[in-house]
């Protein structure tokens, strides 16, 4: 409980007394920002359930028109890049500079992919006149409570696109910091807490799928 | 700032040396991640918003003198309720406890060094600033004029001032909210003192924590619900208005999700206050401590059940009205737990009048008024008569002004001889806390008649017959603004020729008053360890003690 | 400093799990079961998202304080949805008269 034990382990800050505190508060502060993001996506999600519980034929028929290929492959792709980051963080814990590298470029590739296969569905659903607003036209009943479902279906795809860009981002670089050897030395916090994000994204698809994609194929 | 230089040759070095003050470079202060000097960075903003907010409240009510208006337009008059409300709200009184005499206090009142994230703590503030400097900008351009609620579709279609701005102020700011709650949770989780255990905690430290669990589960909801409006505004898809498929009651479900719990946000870390003031200055233990602990924590819970009180007159269903009302009278049962737990701490303590105290004994007043008024806009019948007029005005300045302010003045007084080593002057101290009390009453007071009679909310021109009470009402505001301003005048004075105050002028209990003051960069040279319970003041072993002259 | 590493079988099978469920919920998605479809597709997500946090995201064996946030988290999720919905599922309940 003193300052001294500090200086044995280089990378504990000073307001802490040692690693595992340190590791605590972390992990702690990072489930309590997922918390928070439940939340933040929560008030689409509400959205979405209140609309679809208003309608409920007019949510399935348009969601008719979303490429379920595109958004099934997405979802594999998420969840393979999850297993990566998994992996990484085991990398890390492992203390194996060269493998850890290796995933978190893995785990970056996939969401790169993931991105771009979003945008080939975004210029689809432009070509088919799906962008609320912008070029919306629907030849079937009740045209806005359609275009309420695709705003909605823009904005939690969307808001979940930034969230995976930024994932990206840090995995970048966090690969590139790796080479100095910082994470895997038994500083392997930030890679554990960065996992943690990249699967709550994961988590989100998880569920933008069936609602979205699934909920007009049948 | 006060420089601390200055501050050695006047006393002598009577302060311990170096404190967190010691370093006065403005670099120093920009990239500080000490949590006091971060609080004491909210200090200076938050009153920067309070001044502008003010003023627009005093156009207000000098506005209202006259039951023709005629002063300003009511598109001004609009904009002016919405700047007073938006700046009130999220500028000023939502960071006041927490952002500005938690982070000084909890860390120390812990035991830690500092908060468990430092550097997050500081982006919080460089957000607040982000988000201020986009509220500002909506001021600067023309204002907004939807109110502080800003209800749809009034704010997504009709409204033609700067509401995207506005909105996107209080959206960034919410994430500097955010960030203040994760850190002081993971702080009393994680950096307590050793001993320190949870029924350990000053009452101040249990609703601190109780505000951040509603900060951090409540705020992003309204960065949403904000995000959705700015959209809707740019692109009108009519997910809020009713003529598109939309639903305007479904943003009044997020917005009030939030901003009930915000409600919350902005009363509970006054308890707190309360609470330390009332056991200090009555040399007593708290009365029930465990009880006023939990209260806190079911206040925070409570406070996420009830929002659709908020739309009793909506189109809400009258089922869920129904839910809504009968869960909001359960939230009087914590709050009148602390109620008595504070009066029963005062039986048979040795009171001492000092102007921290008159604060708190002004605070139980008031919050037993606004409180009990609560539950007349609880009653779902009772609310359909008052719903929307200035009753509601009176009932919730009561909470948040005769409330939550006056918990932060009775804790800036507490707390200043700790954060500047020096004492306020007690006459004017005592002066001040009067001023603001009756001022404070005069205002409002008269606003629950006018409700009652029927006076809308919102509306700058009246029948002639409610003169008296306008008139009453801007009468007090001019007394309860003189309660203001008096102690800026004597804080500042105070902070360079004070009374040095030493390590602890009230001799309180809490770990804070354990160290020098102003305390050094980390808290403390030793970490200490805590042996006994909190408030373990005895009435009999102080009665000589005179702290309301001190 | 020392933590219980896991063997990366685990992540592997959690990962052919995961397909496997991925899989499933597309064919149901297919077949028309009404209701039915809703329930059982988000069965399905909440059965894949358990195994995200559960092994990925290392909630088993983790402390209860992180099962506490994440907990806390999802309750205020359901508050959120199913005090709303009170609202709209009985609007209807009350004749109008116009």
């Amino acid at each position: 409980m003193n300052t001294t034990s500090n200086m044995s382990v280089g990378f504990v800050a000073e307001q802490f007394d040692d690693f595992q505190q340190q590791r605590g508060a972390a992990q702690f502060g990072m489930w309590i920002f997922l918390a928070t993001e439940v939340l933040f996506f929560g008030g689409l999600f509400l959205a979405y359930t209140v609309f679809r519980s208003l309608y409920p034929g007019d949510f399935v028929a348009a969601s008719h028109h979303t490429v379920v290929a595109i958004g099934g492959i997405n979802t594999a792709i998420l969840l393979f890049s999850s297993t990566l980051m998994a992996l990484a963080v085991r990398a890390a814990e492992l203390r194996n500079q060269k493998q850890l590298i290796r995933l978190l470029v893995g785990t970056a590739f996939f969401g790169i992919i993931f991105m771009i296969l979003k945008g080939v569905e975004y210029y689809k659903d432009w070509n088919d006149h799906l962008v609320p607003v912008l070029n919306f036209e629907w030849h079937q009943p009740n045209p806005g409570h359609a275009q309420i479902f695709f705003w909605l279906y823009f904005a939690m795809t969307g808001l979940h696109a930034i969230h995976v860009t930024v994932g990206i981002c840090i995995m970048l670089v966090f690969a590139v910091i790796a080479r100095t050897g910082k994470f895997t030395s038994g500083h392997f916090t930030p890679i554990e807490i960065a996992g943690l994000y990249w699967h709550f994204v994961d988590i989100v698809w998880i569920f933008l799928f069936p609602l979205l994609y699934l909920a007009g194929h049948r | 700032m006060i420089s601390a230089t200055e501050i050695d040759i006047q006393t002598g070095g009577e302060f311990a040396r170096p404190n967190y003050l010691s370093e006065h470079s403005v670099r120093s202060w920009l990239l500080t991640t000490d949590h006091k000097r971060i609080g004491i960075l909210y200090l200076f903003t938050i009153l920067f918003f309070f001044a502008i907010a003010s003023v627009a409240a005093a156009l207000m009510r000098i506005e209202l003198l006259y039951p023709t208006g005629g002063l300003m337009t009511s598109e001004t008059y609009n904009k002016l309720f919405t700047i007073h409300g938006t700046l009130m709200v999220w500028f000023f009184l939502i960071p006041s406890i927490p952002a500005v005499l938690g982070n000084f206090v909890l860390p120390m009142m812990l035991g830690a060094r500092d908060v468990a994230f430092p550097k997050l703590n500081l982006t919080s503030w460089y957000l607040f600033v982000l988000g201020g400097a986009f509220a500002t900008w909506s001021l600067i351009r023309g204002g907004v004029d939807t109110g502080w609620t800003f209800y749809t579709p009034y704010s997504t279609t009709y409204a033609n001032s700067h509401v995207i701005s506005m909105a996107a102020g209080v959206f960034v700011a919410g994430f500097a909210t955010i960030i203040t709650g994760i850190n002081f949770i993971v702080t009393t989780h994680k950096m307590r003192a050793p001993g320190l255990t949870w029924f350990r905690l000053p009452l101040f430290v249990w609703s601190l924590y109780a505000t951040s669990l509603m900060m951090v589960l409540a705020t992003p909801v309204l960065a949403m619900t904000l995000g959705l409006i700015s959209l809707e505004r740019i692109w009108g898809v009519g997910i809020f208005d009713p003529n598109l498929g939309g639903d305007p009651i479904l943003f009044q479900h997020m917005f009030w999700f939030y901003s009930h719990p915000a409600v919350y946000i902005m009363i509970l870390p006054g308890m707190g206050v309360v609470s330390e003031l009332i056991a200090c200055f009555s040399r007593k233990r708290v009365y029930g401590y465990g009880w006023v602990a939990c209260a806190s924590m079911a206040i925070a819970i409570l406070g996420f059940l009830v929002w659709g009180h908020h739309m009793f007159v909506s189109s809400q269903s009258v089922y869920a009205g129904m839910i809504f009302s009968a869960l909001s009278f359960l939230v009087a049962v914590p709050s009148g737990v602390k109620v008595f737990n504070w009066t029963a701490t005062l039986r048979k303590g040795s009171i001492h009048f000092a102007t921290p105290m008159l604060y708190a004994l002004g605070f139980i007043g008031l919050f037993v008024i606004g409180g009990l008024t609560g539950l007349f806009l609880a009653t779902l019948s009772v609310d359909v008569h008052v719903h929307d007029t200035y009753f509601i005005i009176a009932h919730f300045h009561y909470i948040m002004v005769g409330g939550m302010v006056t918990g932060f003045m009775g804790g800036l007084h507490y707390w200043w001889p700790k954060i500047t080593g020096r004492l306020y002057p007690e006459l004017w101290g005592k002066l001040a806390a009067l001023a603001t009390f009756l001022g404070f009453n005069l205002t409002f007071f008269p606003l629950f008649v006018l409700g009652y009679l029927g006076q809308p909310r919102r509306y700058h021109v009246y029948p002639p017959e409610f003169q008296v009470f306008h008139v009453l009402s801007t009468a007090g505001a001019s007394i309860l603004g003189v309660g203001y301003v008096m102690p800026l005048i004597y804080f500042i004075w105070s902070a360079k020729h004070g009374r040095v105050a030493g390590p602890n002028p009230w001799r309180a209990t809490g770990l804070e008053w354990q160290t020098s003051s102003p305390p050094p960069t980390h808290n403390f040279k030793v970490t200490p360890v805590v042996t006994s319970d909190p408030y373990n003041y005895s009435p009999e072993k102080d009665a000589d003690l005179d702290l309301a002259s001190i | 400093m020392e933590t219980a590493t896991h063997p990366a079988k685990i992540y592997w099978r959690n990962c052919a799990a995961l397909m496997l469920l991925l899989a499933l919920t597309c064919i149901i998605g297919y077949i028309n079961l009404g209701m039915f479809n809703v329930i059982i597709a988000l069965a399905i997500a909440i059965i894949k998202a358990t195994l995200v946090a559960l092994f990925f995201m290392h909630i088993k064996g983790s402390s209860r304080l992180l099962h506490l946030a994440m907990t806390v988290g999802l309750i205020w999720l359901l508050i959120m949805l199913s005090f709303t919905l009170t609202d709209y599922f009985t609007r209807g309940w009350v004749p109008l008269n116009h």
